[in-house]
């Protein structure tokens, strides 16, 4: 099997959902990745420490100046040039841009959201979690041209090759039409929080409408801090304008996979639930005993997550005395 | 300007969806359906662009059962859209992303819009796929995941969300657009407009009358086949507890006992 990943690059450097790929990839066939952006042949000497062999990169800053459509432009010719089995491509918001015009430009149907892929005896199989993963569907492709595959970030952890040497680079230069340079980046604005990364933090704690108002988000943050924790919150949160989208775990947001997950006056809507559901351990404080949040917690309080969340900092930083 | 929103009517969402034993499809017979809550923000959007450049129309456009023209009515049209697109057949039934962009594009196609608007994904299905697909099929440029939109001098400029911040993105007319939930507050449908959406005109196509083909679209063209579906593994419930005033102790002897700290 030949295997297509598009190894995205975001601020410059290898997004980790490439890594994630590249290493779900290599137990299924052959791995070629696509690198497209600024320094995408800089990218060859991670991607092989994760196992490839070869990646072909374009360097051209317009990946970094307009919106998916150059990217989709080089992958879709690429496709048609060389047909591989199967293109992977991460559900971020890039990706997802890039692979919805894939869709159609290759006529070739997509499968989103895949948590799992295997090949049964040639055919591809891959596993949707739906309705909030309540339940996993089995879905295929049935098509003879490559197979369209969306990945749910994290569905698979990134995992080194024992001496993995650089990839081999091919430089490649697909013509990008002027009619791709249409959505134009005009500024890129970071809004950096402190602390560990929700992605790689090993305690999230998150708060949900229950904290009442944006000012109540400070006290959670005070709670992170002493946890060494990053601070994670609702769609309802981010869409009230309390902290910044960076925030946002679930559906739309960030995908993490915690040690241990604190749930602060959420009540356990499926959009965020599937970005959390992997922690390894779930604390959850609300309020309403029938929140369904408490269907699933490992400790469930029934309570008022604005006076706990205080007196928790307050008897952590004791401790540490 | 001529805005278009794309709508899509969806089961209840607070209810529990469920799966066609037969069909293996969402279930959709007998469950109460309404105007999926992600597109009140993009017909939202539309209204104030309207306001904003008088002389404007705003179109909603649907893909669904007969009985959709419901959701668009009491869900967009009484909020102030003028007019309503619903594309119905038995034929659509079981279209995958590639059929239903294919279909929403040839419907969005008659109305020459300079602005369509999208939410970035259903309630239901969220694959998120329909509106870019859209863009490739009308050749247009997407703006995507827009937690601020504005219109002027024949471009479009958005806040589009990023994993670590947001972007601004711009781009000429036309356009399509996705929009995020905090780009506004969607406003309620007054009496006036509701019985007004009574009135206002909807028309309904079929795949065929649109130009598609019937191994275009539906179960006959979906290339997105579901093979079989299992429960998920569900977490347990673990030990759920009043707060008595004890609260921070319990949490920080389960966090011992799980050697966190």
């Amino acid at each position: 099997m030949n295997i297509w990943v598009f190894a995205e690059i975001s601020g410059g450097k290898l997004d980790r959902t490439a890594l994630e790929l590249v290493t779900k990839a290599r137990a299924l066939g052959e791995v070629t990745a696509i690198v497209l952006g600024s320094s995408a042949e800089a990218q060859a000497g991670l991607l092989g420490e994760y196992g490839v062999k070869k990646i072909l990169a374009q360097s051209d800053k317009v990946f970094e100046e307009y919106l998916a459509e150059p990217a989709a432009e080089v992958l879709g010719t690429l496709v048609e040039q060389h047909k591989p089995d199967l293109l992977l491509i991460a559900a971020t918001y890039d990706g997802r841009d890039v692979a919805a015009r894939l869709n159609v430009r290759l006529n070739s149907g997509i499968i989103t959201d895949a948590a799992e892929i295997q090949f049964e005896g040639g055919k591809l199989k891959a596993v949707v979690p739906a309705f909030g993963a309540t339940i996993l569907v089995d879905v295929t492709l049935e098509t003879n041209t490559t197979k369209l595959v969306l990945v749910r970030p994290k569905a698979f952890a990134a995992e080194k090759v024992a001496g993995g040497t650089p990839a081999q680079v091919e430089k490649i230069s697909v013509a990008i039409p002027e009619r791709a340079k249409r959505a134009r980046i005009v500024e890129n604005v970071v809004q950096a929080s402190d602390g560990p990364s929700l992605e790689e933090a090993s305690i999230v704690v998150s708060g949900g409408r229950g904290l009442k108002e944006a000012a109540n988000f400070e006290l959670l943050k005070q709670l992170a801090t002493q946890l060494n924790a990053a601070a994670g919150a609702t769609r309802a949160v981010v869409d009230a304008g309390w902290v910044p989208y960076s925030f946002q775990v679930g559906q739309t947001g960030k995908t993490v996979k915690p040690n241990v997950y604190f749930a602060f006056g959420i009540s356990g809507a499926i959009q965020h639930t599937v970005g959390m559901k992997g922690a390894k351990y779930i604390i959850a404080i609300n309020k309403d005993a029938d929140a369904p949040i408490f269907k699933f917690a490992d400790l469930g309080i029934v309570g008022d997550a604005l006076k706990i969340i205080p007196a928790l900092t307050e008897e952590l930083k004791k401790r540490k005395h | 300007m001529n805005i278009v929103v794309c709508v899509k009517q969806v089961p209840e969402p607070t209810g529990t969806n469920q799966i066609n034993p037969e069909s293996l499809r969402i279930q959709r017979d007998g469950i109460d359906a309404v105007l999926d809550p992600a597109d009140e923000f993009g017909v939202e959007a539309a209204l104030q662009l309207a306001e904003a450049h008088p002389g404007s129309t705003v179109t909603v456009v649907s893909m669904g059962p007969a009985n959709a023209i419901e959701a668009l009515r009491r869900g967009a049209l009484a909020r102030g859209a003028d007019v309503g697109i619903l594309i119905t057949d038995d034929a659509l039934a079981g279209s995958d992303t590639l059929a239903t962009a294919k279909v929403l594009a040839a419907a969005i196609k008659t109305v020459q819009p300079d602005l369509i608007l999208c939410a970035t994904e259903s309630t239901d299905a969220y694959t998120g796929m329909v509106p870019g697909g859209i863009a490739q099929i009308l050749n247009m440029p997407l703006l995507s995941f827009a937690k601020k939109l504005t219109v002027s001098n024949g471009k479009a400029i958005i806040q589009r969300q990023t994993a670590g911040g947001y972007q601004t993105v711009e781009a000429v007319l036309p356009v399509v657009v996705t929009v995020t939930g905090s780009i506004n507050t969607p406003r309620y449908p007054a009496l006036k407009g509701i019985m007004q959406a009574k009135k206002k005109p909807v028309a309904q196509f079929t795949a065929s009358k649109l130009g598609l083909s019937a191994d275009q679209v539906g179960e006959k063209g979906a290339k997105e086949k579901v093979v079989s579906w299992t429960p998920a593994e569900t977490r347990q419930a673990g030990t759920i507890i009043k707060d008595d005033g004890t609260a921070v102790e319990q949490i920080v002897t389960y966090l011992a006992s799980i050697k966190v700290i």
